[in-house]
């Protein structure tokens, strides 16, 4: 089986899914001539034509605006925001239009769209490129929010989101767009929505991650190891749809859970998972539940963004203060 | 200067003199059986609006915004496409073109009356939605046409906004990328003199929005609102412009909202009332009537006879809304997603044990 980063994942995912089905449509700023800005669309253009790869206007809201009206003429649209940040140029379209369009329509117009959005800090690009806003759109009822960690997933995902009837965004961690990399199958697959994957087993304490984060999440699991303790981490893969189960019996198997999320504390998704932790497995836990996130600052200029972005070590610090509680 | 008008600019076209004579040498193209059915709609949606006014104030419908002196610019325009292959894309008081694409007046009191499914488009009504949020529509309507097309589809799509929704940005992002695409789109700009209580003149400094056009490398044409023939003929030029890839048009209607913003508004509080009385000289029905008049297409009895008969459109299809069954919590969850998450579906078995 190849190894793929997840730049490549991705790319050949939005390949396969325009060579399926011609109703298929990317569009964003940049996705042409210049394959992006990221080169996740690298190659299309030249592949599938102008008219199916679009470069469009410097326009947030009518490129998620537009995409509405693609897809209620039948189309299934492939917005990219070139980074998550600026989708609060879109949001009123995002959460007053795409995402409850089926709803006010009666089920008339569904919309089977992906946006999708690079999203997450570290790599000393200046703030709005690198927020990581997921709870914003987590909160907008009719939209499903899908968070990737792996190459492999990334294809399985993006293509069940693709083939999804409702509108998915899809963020995609910047970071992690060269620097993840496994096998990834060649042959078409899909991994479904809201099933969550155990990245590690623990019995101890289990480490809730999704995106970039479930790699520092593994490192603070390999460090607690070395320190005697079996920590496992549990991937979402997918905040909407939630898998409350697997979060359910991942927490009951260890009696003690860290929430880890690159946006900021408050208000963040750490705090839904905490809820549900509570509404689901209060009985079973022996600690109070630790939560990592970033601080509830707007995101801050490259010299200090280390110290802003969950790191291993604040991982780790949490982990310890549940185990030894 | 009357407190709403648009600044002082270029004259808007005018085939239809408010005496209901025609512009020197114009034969208008809507006639015949075509020019009743537009007269018929237009009197159908002043019935319409005085009804739904009076249910509102006796508690039976909810709020409802009245066209009230825009139906010639909604008619005109919508009477300039072809239902059978054309689409309207609606902000929320354009009635009279949804109607005549085959979205249902039971359903529009449906709608009004808090009903979901007159929200429900039928498969054959290329229309969609009404919407609340002011402009998010213009994005749509140029997607749908840009869409349309690419599929091999000959649609045009016309989509409606006032002065007050053209300061939003999605107004300057969708007519931008219709330019670009040349997508096969009207946009109808009603500038009615108010967005609620904001006249015109706090909307934008500049003598006109059709000259927005050129700003966009597209069409456009100023238009006296009030004018049935000038709409029809201003939005037949665009739609044939539309059709053979010539791109988008911005028609400016040049209107006047003779009612209230809608059922909660009290506009004596900021609309002079010597302002209102000039521009009931004006009334867009009041024209047709005068023309069809001196045709002898009509008299006054016979416009009796067909106002009596609208009322009981109007009636029936309230009636119609009323029996309709009430919708039960499944409502709230039913079409929130095509493919529900399964935290959703416990959310909606528990709204049910709740209702009982």
């Amino acid at each position: 089986m190849p190894e793929m980063t997840m730049i490549e994942a991705i790319r050949s995912t939005l390949g396969d899914a325009l060579e399926r089905d011609e109703r298929v449509i990317v569009l964003g700023q940049d996705v042409g001539v210049n394959g992006g800005v990221f080169r996740a669309t690298e190659g299309l253009q030249e592949r599938f034509g102008s008219e199916r790869v679009v470069d469009m206007p410097l326009a947030e809201a009518v490129i998620v605006g537009s995409a509405v009206g693609l897809a209620c003429s039948g189309m299934i649209p492939i917005p990219e925001l070139q980074f998550l940040g600026f989708g609060s140029q879109a949001f009123h379209q995002i959460e007053g239009q795409v995402a409850r369009y089926c709803f006010r329509s009666q089920g008339s117009y569904p919309m089977p769209m992906v946006i999708r959005a690079p999203f997450g800090g570290n790599v000393r690009t200046p703030e709005l490129h690198s927020d990581a806003h997921e709870a914003k759109y987590v909160n907008t009822p009719g939209l499903k929010v899908v968070m990737p960690a792996t190459a492999r997933d990334a294809k399985g995902l993006l293509a069940e989101a693709i083939r999804d009837p409702d509108p998915v965004l899809f963020c995609e961690p910047l970071r992690g767009y060269r620097l993840i990399k496994d096998e990834v199958p060649e042959e078409d697959y899909t991994v479904p929505l809201g099933r969550a994957r155990t990245v590690r087993e623990g019995t101890d304490l289990v480490i809730v991650a999704y995106s970039a984060a479930v790699v520092i999440a593994e490192r603070a699991a390999e460090r607690a190891e070395q320190e005697g303790y079996s920590v496992g981490v549990l991937d979402l893969r997918s905040l909407v749809p939630l898998d409350v189960d697997a979060l359910r019996e991942a927490v009951a198997a260890c009696g003690r859970a860290v929430v880890l999320h690159e946006g900021s504390l408050t208000g963040g998704f750490g705090a839904e998972l905490v809820a549900t932790i509570q509404e689901e497995a209060f009985w079973t836990l022996q600690a109070p539940i630790g939560r990592v996130a970033a601080y509830d600052t707007p995101y801050p200029p490259g010299t200090i963004e280390e110290l802003y972005v969950p790191s291993v070590d604040r991982v780790l610090d949490a982990v310890r203060a549940a185990l030894e509680s | 200067m009357s407190a709403a008008s648009t600044i002082a600019g270029p004259d808007p076209l005018r085939l239809l003199a408010p005496d209901g004579t025609l512009a020197d040498g114009h034969v208008p193209a809507l006639d015949g059986d075509e020019l009743l059915d537009a007269w018929r709609a237009m009197l159908r949606s002043r019935v319409c609006d005085e009804r739904c006014f009076s249910l509102q104030r006796q508690g039976r419908l909810g709020t409802f915004s009245p066209v009230n002196g825009e139906e010639a610019a909604v008619v005109g325009s919508a009477w300039a496409l072809d239902p059978a292959r054309d689409w309207i894309v609606p902000q929320y008081r354009e009635l009279p073109a949804m109607l005549r694409f085959g979205y249902r007046l039971a359903q529009a009191m449906q709608y009004y009356t808090g009903h979901p499914a007159g929200s429900r488009m039928g498969d054959d009504v290329n229309v969609l939605p009404f919407q609340i949020s002011l402009a998010a529509q213009i994005p749509h309507a140029v997607g749908l046409a840009w869409g349309l097309r690419q599929q091999g589809r000959d649609a045009v799509v016309a989509t409606y906004f006032g002065d007050g929704a053209s300061s939003e940005g999605d107004a300057h992002e969708a007519m931008n990328l219709a330019g670009v695409r040349r997508a096969p789109v009207v946009f109808v700009l009603k500038n009615n003199g108010w967005a609620i209580s904001t006249p015109v003149r706090k909307q934008t400094a500049a003598a006109s929005f059709a000259a927005r056009a050129a700003g966009y490398g597209i069409a456009g044409e100023l238009v006296d609102g009030n004018d049935l023939f000038a709409m029809h003929d201003a939005c037949s030029r665009a739609v044939t412009r539309a059709r053979a890839g010539e791109g988008p048009t911005l028609v400016e209607a040049r209107t006047y909202r003779m009612g209230p913003h809608n059922t909660s508004d009290d506009p004596t509080r900021y609309v002079d009332p010597v302002e209102l009385e000039d521009r009931r000289a004006f009334d867009p029905i009041e024209r047709v009537r005068r023309y069809l008049t001196a045709e002898g297409l009509i008299d006054e009895a016979s416009e009796q006879r067909l106002v009596e008969e609208l009322r009981s459109e109007v009636d029936a299809a309230f009636a119609e809304a009323q029996a309709s069954p009430a919708p039960g919590a499944d409502a709230i969850f039913d079409h929130v997603y095509a493919r529900p998450p399964g935290r959703l579906e416990a959310q909606r078995r528990s709204a049910a044990r709740e209702a009982g």
